[in-house]
């Protein structure tokens, strides 16, 4: 009983970080059309600008902050200066591009903060907390994890749905052509699009990090399981890509705790394969037909 | 008169892609010969490499270039080819002979192909790059799950076969050279490239590769033609994971282990920069790009050396040159090495074809 609840907490925590990182896929889905394979060494390499600066004995909320705003600007300046040429060429020119950069961020992490792992610092406690004699694995930092995520997805809520920024946006991602015939400038929400989507993928990678080892290939398999999330969710809709990092945070949690951690990797794999096979729109589509 | 007779011998020749592939392929074998004769046992090692990387970047250049579908899941295909050669060449007294071997590689391959291929058959764009991503980040968790069978983290040592008989005699007696391990496995390597780009090339010439650039051009019309879409996509899928089998299998031998360290995500994403540094759907354009591979991270990490880097930073410098090609690839010259320079070409050869608002062209 004991393990079936911490396998289950252990995966809600995880499925809300991959419910953040399938986000960030998702926004700039929506905008661009385009899966940012590069998304996990983007938000790698912020997590060492935080740790650069936690290392160097200022705050472990400087370092966050500071690695927020690097990924808003590492994301716009990706957006601006690479991806700009490739936007509305065929698919595979950006899936290669992107691809590209996740290599090229790779390299440049190794040679500037060397491949081995370091620890990352967490700033709440990574103990349980303890009911009655039973210690329930849901631990400071699991709690900071849920709150600090579900803070992100309100603020993108209220952007979206009640500012005329986030109207402007939606625009943007839904007709390019009409939304810059009243006025909105397209290229400019791209780029914010992108820049607010790397604010979401450091924020999943500083969570995946706390307490835990940091390297270049740390994120390497989040970004499988965000793009798989994702497309749970059905690839477009920012509510789906939650629903959907729940769901898989917790499944894979499950494969992790009863029948091997080697297999989680597979099993998302399988997940993936079986929700396209099924529904390829994503789990909560309508009967509407898109090719994938 | 003979320069006539000779020159129609030659035209006679060329009339079929068989023919001319196969003419290709022995002028192949007898440059191979000549180059692995001439070069010190260090280089013949480093062919060796070069002929397995070319089989899988020729298998992944024609399912991408050819038919369009883009897979980051070859390394985990090559992964199955080396651990299914591995088996048989670990602790075994008597070994079975390596055409055997090889061909077991390419078949285990083909059945985990099949059964990937008929799900990417469904996808497009993103999702197949999505899916076969997942194949290349879960494989090396399979082989240390069976690390019973399969070694886990250390994997399975491979035993060298010993060159037969009649191979040493026949190099013999070519080139008055002894075959050394290193040189027969090159030779190994090089002979399964030939065969492999052979078929591939008329492959590429036949119906089957006639339907894979309809079924890549335009999917409505590809099956208005009675083209089964599906079976195409699976098929293209199905060769593919063939060549990275045979290249797995080689690979096992060259490196003389299998492990889940020696098929990282970069492998699978090194293959793909070699064939969009070569042009998609190019073979001339894999052995390019296979090349590429081979002999640049020494070269770089030389260079980073002796700029002052450390030897581990030095060699990430190979990764970078990787991402950056990928990178710069695709926003100056899309249709890669060998395509520029075939465009490039045919624009000089026939200005009739050139752009018809040549301003347009210009300001591009």
């Amino acid at each position: 009983m004991q393990q079936l609840l911490t396998t289950f907490l252990t995966g809600l925590t995880l499925g809300m970080v991959y419910a953040a990182f399938a986000l960030a896929l998702v926004l700039i889905w929506r905008s661009t059309r385009i899966v940012n394979f590069a998304q996990a060494p983007m938000a790698m390499i912020t997590t060492y600008v935080a740790l650069v600066i936690v290392d160097a004995g200022m705050s472990y909320w400087i370092g966050f902050a500071a690695a927020l705003l690097s990924g808003l600007v590492l994301g716009a300046v990706i957006e601006r200066v690479v991806i700009r040429p490739v936007e509305g060429k065929p698919e595979i020119n950006a899936i290669i591009l992107t691809l590209g950069l996740f290599v090229v961020i790779h390299a440049v992490a190794a040679i500037i903060f060397g491949s081995g792992f370091r620890s990352f610092p967490a700033p709440f406690g990574l103990r349980g907390f303890e009911a009655g004699g039973v210690t329930i694995a849901l631990t400071g930092f699991a709690v900071f994890t849920i709150c600090s995520v579900a803070v992100v997805m309100l603020l993108l809520v209220a952007l979206f749905q009640h500012t005329d920024i986030g109207l402007k946006m939606r625009a943007s991602a839904f007709n390019q052509e009409v939304s810059r015939m009243l006025g909105v400038k397209v290229t400019r929400m791209l780029t914010l699009g992108w820049a607010l989507a790397a604010v979401v993928g450091s924020l999943s990678g500083l969570l995946i990090a706390g307490g835990s080892l940091v390297s270049p290939s740390y994120m390497d398999s989040v970004v499988v399981y965000g793009f798989v999330a994702a497309v749970l969710g059905g690839l477009d809709s920012p509510g789906g890509a939650v629903v959907g990092g729940l769901l898989l945070g917790v499944s894979l949690s499950f494969v992790s705790g009863y029948v091997g951690s080697d297999l989680v990797a597979l099993a998302s794999l399988a997940i993936l394969i079986v929700v396209l096979l099924v529904r390829p729109a994503g789990l909560f589509s309508h009967a509407t037909a898109r090719r994938v | 008169m003979s320069r006539v007779a000779f020159g129609s011998l030659i035209g006679h020749l060329r009339r079929t892609p068989l023919r001319r592939n196969l003419i290709g392929g022995l002028i192949g074998l007898v440059v191979v010969i000549l180059v692995l004769e001439s070069v010190s046992p260090f280089r013949q090692g480093q062919f060796a490499t070069m002929a397995y990387l070319g089989i899988a970047v020729g298998g992944l250049t024609v399912l991408t270039g050819l038919n369009g579908q883009l897979s980051l899941g070859h390394g985990a295909l090559m992964a199955v080819g080396a651990y299914t050669a591995a088996l048989m060449l670990h602790d075994v007294d008597k070994p079975l002979p390596l055409p055997v071997v090889m061909l077991l590689s390419v078949l285990v391959t083909v059945v985990v192909g099949a059964v990937v291929g008929v799900a990417a058959a469904r996808l497009h764009g993103p999702y197949i790059a999505g899916a076969t991503l997942a194949l290349a980040v879960a494989m090396p968790g399979i082989a240390s799950f069976f690390g019973d069978n399969l070694g886990g983290e250390q994997g399975l040592s491979v035993s060298t076969p010993e060159a037969p008989g009649w191979f040493a005699d026949a190099v013999y007696f070519l080139t008055a050279h002894d075959v050394t391990g290193t040189k027969y496995l090159a030779y190994v390597g090089w002979i399964g490239l030939i065969i492999s780009f052979v078929l591939l090339a008329n492959l590429s010439a036949s119906r089957v590769g006639r339907t894979w650039r309809a079924v890549r051009d335009d999917e409505a019309a590809a099956e208005l033609a009675g083209i089964n879409v599906g079976r195409a996509r699976v098929k293209a899928f199905v060769v593919s994971a063939a060549c990275a089998g045979l290249a797995g299998g080689v690979m096992a031998m060259v490196v003389r282990i299998a492990a889940p360290s020696g098929f990282p995500l970069t492998l699978s994403l090194s293959l793909l920069t070699a064939v969009v540094l070569g042009g998609l759907g190019s073979l001339f354009g894999a052995l390019i790009g296979a090349a590429l591979l081979t002999f640049l991270p020494q070269a770089v990490t030389g260079l980073g050396q002796s700029l002052g880097l450390g030897d581990l930073q030095s060699a990430q410098l190979a990764p970078l040159v990787y991402g950056l090609t990928l990178v710069l690839v695709i926003l100056l010259a899309p249709a890669g090495l060998v395509g520029t320079i075939r465009n490039a070409w045919r624009r000089r050869q026939s200005p009739d074809t050139a752009p018809i608002h040549p301003q347009q062209e210009a300001m591009q």
